[in-house]
């Protein structure tokens, strides 16, 4: 880990000033991915400052029904409110389905937004990597490429985005807030993390002293037809090779209602607004699932080791859409596939 | 507004164990090597030292997490639990004796990790059987291989909490 200057931020427009004085700092709230990148020197920022004493922690409901998640929420407090557990547990289960209970405890929602690709040659140093050394080349394009992306990659990178909480807030049509030098604004999350084109050290389109304030959850939350599958090489405790994040709204067996988003095969949580309105008016079959499956999965492309990732990502989103249309979501601690 | 700009060498106020410890760290110091190395609570394992073994497991406020991925001086005010302060008044914590009794080691190295995580999991309330306990104490390796015999002491930690 490099040497550097720490500053306590007294709330957000202090946190905004101190990160705009210096083009090398970096904000810090949990730290998970952070300190671990700095002790690899992926990362090496000049100052970190400290936001976790903002008042980021609330979760409230909104005027609108929906809820209101301040960036500091932990991820295992946000997984386990009342709230979240009753009106999204979509999105409660797809925490769960993450990294393991220490981490969750440390983890800022915001964070989670802002983890870097799990891409081994992203973490070795002695690599080339346009992400971490923009102009060097991606050493995965043809290299062991096995977790790689199979949507949305570009000559540049072909790393996948971490996240299993986003896939879920990408289905459920999450907002971000964010605070920066000239005030604040509001993203889509499916608008906040960016496909890797010729610029792959972006992640996200936050731009320079910018920092997320809050995430809204809309009022529609899918409650009763839900699934978030993850597939991973073992059972716990590892990053996805694919997930889904499904939500259906039923009329009897007749779709009314669609929201389809894939982890572990892009740079961002992927959907696909074709796919889900394919849904839209159909019965809750697996010929109908196959077809939404193959619209989302459109222009996939194997890479020499990840070919495996189209056909089982393809089934994974049949099974995630049964799961969800019978009102069996999957269990993150009984690993049966139902 | 104030200056929060710290400087080099940052006084913090940690309560580990009960006891009240001032100490002076650079800003790079983990939350585990200000324990091991300062305040001389080499219970506390550095195994992996990025969050993947759970070794360094501690409780912080509470709270089961990651000491190797905390920065000390973040933890200024906060309470601590690491293995040496599971006992009580020369008793064993149900969890320590649950062990003992289930045989749920071999190599040891990551017991301390083991227990303080196991704490913090009978602290949640989430886990109810052996599945959940399993998913639930993942992030905790044990090259050993003493996972039968570890969730067998949790169990019986917990049905008697």
């Amino acid at each position: 880990m490099n040497n550097f200057d720490y500053s306590r931020a007294s709330d957000v427009s202090d946190a905004i000033r101190l990160l705009t004085a210096d083009p090398g700092a970096k904000l810090i709230a949990g730290g998970t991915n952070l300190i671990d990148l700095m002790k690899e020197n992926v990362e090496r920022p000049s100052r970190l400052i400290d936001i976790t004493r903002l008042p980021l922690r609330d979760i409230e409901e909104t005027a609108g029904g929906g809820l209101r998640i301040g960036a500091l929420v932990p991820n295992s407090d946000l997984a386990y409110h009342p709230l979240v557990e009753q009106r999204y547990p979509l999105l409660a289960s797809a925490i769960l389905a993450g990294a393991s209970a220490q981490l969750r405890n440390m983890a800022s929602v915001g964070g989670n937004l802002m983890q870097r690709t799990r891409c081994a040659y992203f973490y070795d140093t002695t690599t080339p990597c346009n992400k971490r050394s923009p102009g060097t080349g991606c050493s995965a394009i043809d290299g062991l490429n096995r977790n790689h992306a199979i949507l949305g990659t570009s000559q540049s990178c072909i790393a996948t985005n971490p996240s299993d909480m986003s896939v879920a807030l990408a289905a459920l049509g999450a907002l971000v807030h964010i605070a920066g030098p000239s005030g604040q604004r509001t993203l889509a999350l499916t608008d906040f993390h960016r496909l890797p084109d010729d610029k792959p050290h972006l992640d996200t389109n936050l731009g320079s002293g910018e920092i997320i304030t809050a995430i809204e959850l809309p009022a529609h939350g899918f409650a009763r037809n839900f699934s978030y599958l993850k597939i991973r090489d073992r059972l716990s405790y590892a990053f996805a090779l694919v997930s889904v994040a499904a939500a259906l709204e039923l009329e009897g067996n007749a779709i009314s209602e669609a929201r389809l988003a894939l982890g572990g095969v892009a740079h961002k949580p992927w959907r696909s607004l074709e796919a889900e309105a394919a849904l839209r008016g159909k019965a809750a079959t697996p010929d109908h699932f196959g077809h939404a499956a193959d619209l989302l999965l459109q222009g996939a492309t194997a890479r020499s080791h990840n070919g495996f990732k189209i056909e089982l990502a393809r089934r994974a989103i049949v099974r995630t859409l049964m799961q969800a249309a019978n009102a069996t979501p999957q269990s993150q601690a009984h690993k049966k596939i139902a | 507004m104030a200056d929060t700009t710290i400087p080099e060498r940052i006084p913090i106020n940690l309560v580990v164990n009960g006891e009240r410890r001032a100490l002076e760290v650079v800003p790079w110091t983990t939350l585990l090597d200000a324990l091991r190395d300062r305040l001389e609570l080499t219970g506390t394992k550095k195994g992996c030292d990025h969050g993947q073994c759970g070794a360094c497991t501690v409780l912080v406020d509470g709270r089961r997490v990651n000491s190797c991925l905390t920065l000390a001086v973040m933890k200024d005010g906060a309470e601590i639990t690491t293995i040496e302060g599971m006992a009580r008044d020369g008793t064993l914590h149900p969890l320590q004796q649950a062990f003992i009794d289930h045989d749920a080691f071999q190599c040891g190295y990551c017991t301390p990790g083991q227990i303080c995580s196991a704490a913090g999991l009978l602290a949640e309330g989430r886990a109810r059987d052996a599945d959940e306990i399993r998913e639930l104490m993942s992030g905790n390796l044990c090259r050993c291989g003493a996972y039968p015999n570890i969730v067998a002491a949790i169990e019986q930690a917990m049905s008697r909490s």
